[in-house]
């Protein structure tokens, strides 16, 4: 029953990715692209546990640890660009 | 065969909130509307399924691993703070002061500075 509910939650987060990658492409204002790909980074961990989880090892969380730090980083970079111009002034 | 249901279920509803929260962010008008629906909405989905890869672990393999904690506090704690940022990024980009609501308290908002302040 776990396989089962696995596939289940990879389909919903690999549409969800797809929903992501459509508002990265056509957004109609600029800070629609930081949130989109903020959410890819969010989608990413979650479908990197769920292959940890249907592997059966632990060794994928140090991954999406290091992933949820630089998507934070970057997220945080890009809005600082377009709020300033300049990312470390 | 208790616990198998409770993950299960677990993953489901993660997957769920996943997908609403990044279907809200297609179909919502607003652009600050489109912004509240991720951050709460994937938060809660990631943070289900890190709780259910926990007891799976702790329960179905006999590993009890800590490292989904650290990833779903740094989520919670990173999350409003990056939606700050996009926020604020929207209103100094798209927005003007006198273009946001009214505070309700008088005082300006605070991001535009005192030079936003309406004339008494």
């Amino acid at each position: 029953m776990i396989t089962y509910a696995l596939y289940f939650a990879f389909g919903c987060f690999s549409l969800a990715l797809l929903f992501n990658l459509y508002r990265v492409a056509v957004a109609p204002v600029m800070t629609d692209r930081i949130l989109a790909l903020d959410t890819m980074v969010i989608n990413v961990i979650a479908l990197i546990s769920l292959f940890g989880m249907l592997m059966g090892t632990t060794v994928y969380f140090e991954a999406s640890m290091i992933f949820a730090m630089t998507g934070f980083i970057s997220t945080v970079a890009y809005a600082r660009f377009m709020l300033r111009s300049d990312v470390i002034e | 065969m208790i616990t198998e249901i409770i993950i299960s279920l677990l993953l489901v509803i993660g997957g769920i909130f996943g997908l609403v929260g990044s279907l809200g962010l297609v179909k919502l008008s607003d652009p600050m509307a489109r912004l509240h629906v991720p951050t709460k909405a994937t938060t809660l989905g990631v943070g289900s399924i890190l709780i259910a890869s926990m007891l799976f672990f702790a329960l179905v393999w006999g590993v009890f691993s800590f490292h989904e904690l650290l990833i779903t506090l740094f989520l919670f704690l990173s999350a409003p703070i990056s939606a700050h940022f996009i926020a604020k990024a929207y209103l100094h980009s798209y927005s003007r002061a006198d273009k946001v609501p009214p505070t309700g308290t008088g005082a300006p908002w605070g991001t535009y500075g005192k030079d936003a302040a309406p004339e008494e």
